[in-house]
């Protein structure tokens, strides 16, 4: 069923009778052609681009839980493409042009709306350092703007500006950034993919791999052996406990991140702010609420929800850049698994087994990635050779010294 | 999380910081033949498993010793804590 306006009216009028389920619930198959393990946004995205730009069929999707109970529906939203390297920047580029056509695409609201990022800073230097990444963007072909003190005073009169040790000098703005609603994403992403015979199959987990003569014949799961063809992994915070089933080990450390969520205000905050001076980042939803975020805990974790102490620093950032969120009261903490890799850069390559391919090492930053990680994952998988925007995103860049290392903190995944 | 620490009883986690897996006290030797792929090896690559982890904690706003902290990452439940020097020199490390 297609969705539209004229639908919507119908529908309303005949007592909302035709809805039907957005997605099949199938019964899985023995084998398929493409195997996709873990049904987030990014393998739900590479069933999608498998299907339609690459013309494959015969594709699963596994997901242990429900699609979407990953990082996927736990995230703070924020889509963007303000990174400073080369190995980085065109595909997360690449990504927001997918997002701004992602509606139409999928025929579904998706609620992305480009209200823009803006980076604060607060030390000459700190400008400087934004100036290079701005400038380094615009090389890249995206649009990046620095403000000074006025241009931040004007998007955004109610930041402490003078704040006796965090000062706000200025800012680095992309407008094209902005939010989108991320179970909508999953959902669009499952219903088109669907709509292309994708069989998206939930509550089956990865148990295990049957790999023969350096192959990878199928998967062991809870509902049975599955066969594939080719395998796609695509787990996110579980990459470690998945590729240990093909006796890999990752360069990658599993952390927990938190984000939160206020009570429902008026408008108040135009777009996405992030501290400079902290680990601060906050937007505020179509329902209201104030949504924020700060630095994951910093210690290995498997268990989606993190510790007090970094609920203090995050609200401490809060309070030192906008003190009046100290009247806002909080009404959800959560916490995610984060993949975070060795140089804080995600990795989607082939593996030494032949059919086994892995997508992961996404850290706190993946859902912006959606899109462009599902076709660049896609592309992998049906024609054996990286798209061209994730060409550096390799497994042997480790081995080889060819790190994606944004803020140049070297192989400590808590400084990421 | 409180830590158990050997010498000082049970100590605030936002004391320490944390270093990562304590595979990372077996440092491979910069001369031997295979040094470089021990080093990638040794640098970047983790097991990462669920469950038990053995893991290096720094107090560093304490004593400035160097625990190995062993802890189910599923649940933070902190099983057991030693110090560093002690697994150290019990693995045949001279110092
Ligand atoms: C609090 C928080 C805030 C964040 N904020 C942002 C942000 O503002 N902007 C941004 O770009 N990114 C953000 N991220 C990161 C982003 O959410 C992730 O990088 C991204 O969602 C990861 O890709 P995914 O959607 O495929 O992962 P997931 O949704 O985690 O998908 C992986 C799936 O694999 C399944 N799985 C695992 N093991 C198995 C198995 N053995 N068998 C079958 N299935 C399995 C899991 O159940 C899960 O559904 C945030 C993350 C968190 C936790």
């Amino acid at each position: 069923m297609r969705y539209s306006g004229f639908r919507i009216i119908r529908e309303a009028l005949t007592g909302h009778r035709g809805w039907g389920p957005a997605w099949r619930d199938p019964v899985p198959q023995a084998a398929y052609d493409y195997v996709i393990v873990g049904g987030g946004g990014h393998g739900l995205a590479t069933a999608y681009y498998l299907a339609k730009t690459y013309g494959k069929a015969r594709i699963a999707v596994l997901e242990k839980g429900w699609i979407g109970s990953g990082n996927a529906g736990r995230n703070t939203t924020i889509i963007r493409s303000n990174y400073l390297l080369d190995g980085n920047e065109p595909f997360y580029e690449l990504s927001m042009q997918l997002w701004e056509g992602l509606e139409q695409e999928l025929n579904y609201n998706a609620m992305i709306s480009q209200r823009g990022i803006l980076n604060l800073c607060h030390s000459d230097g700190q400008r400087d350092a934004y100036r290079r990444r701005g400038n380094a963007m615009r090389l890249n072909g995206v649009d990046a703007e620095l403000l000074d003190r006025d241009g931040v005073r004007a998007m955004a009169p109610f930041l402490d500006f003078d704040n006796a040790r965090f000062p706000i000098k200025g800012g680095l703005v992309q407008r094209r950034a902005g939010t989108a609603r991320h179970d909508a994403v999953v959902w669009g992403y499952a219903r088109g993919a669907d709509r292309l015979g994708v069989d998206i199959i939930q509550n089956c987990e990865v148990t295990g791999m049957r790999i023969e003569g350096g192959r990878i014949l199928g998967l062991e799961t809870t509902r049975g052996f599955i066969g594939a063809g080719k395998v796609g992994v695509a787990v996110a915070g579980n990459s470690s406990r998945v590729m240990a089933m093909a006796g890999m080990r990752l360069p990658m450390e599993s952390h927990v991140l938190q984000a939160f969520v206020s009570e429902g205000l008026k408008p108040l905050i135009p777009g996405v702010i992030t501290f400079g001076a902290g680990h601060f980042y906050v937007s505020q939803s179509d329902k209201g609420g104030l949504v924020f975020g700060g630095d994951i805990d910093g210690y290995n974790s498997y268990a989606q929800r993190g510790n007090l102490p970094v609920v203090e620093d995050v609200c401490e950032g809060g309070m030192a850049l906008m003190p009046m969120i100290g009247r806002a009261r909080l009404l959800r903490i959560w916490g995610g698994i984060m993949d975070m890799s060795m140089d804080g850069s995600p990795i989607i390559d082939r593996t030494d087994v032949d059919g086994l391919y892995f997508n992961g090492g996404w850290c706190y930053g993946g859902f912006k990635a959606t899109p462009g990680s599902g076709l660049c994952f896609a592309h992998l998988l049906a024609t054996d050779s990286p798209q061209a925007t994730a060409a550096a995103m390799r497994l042997d860049r480790f081995r080889r010294g060819l790190l994606i290392d944004e803020k140049g903190v070297g192989n400590q995944p808590n400084l990421h | 999380m409180l830590i158990p620490h050997p010498l000082l009883g049970p100590r605030d986690a936002q004391e320490f910081t944390y270093l990562g897996d304590a595979a990372l006290i077996d440092r491979p030797d910069g001369l031997a033949a295979d040094a470089a792929e021990r080093f990638f090896d040794y640098g970047y690559l983790r097991d990462n498993p669920p469950g038990e982890h053995r893991e290096l904690w720094f107090h560093e706003q304490g004593d400035r010793s160097w625990l190995v902290v062993t802890r189910n990452i599923t649940t933070h439940e902190i099983v057991r804590v030693e110090l560093a020097r002690d697994v150290a020199l019990a693995r045949g490390r001279g110092r």
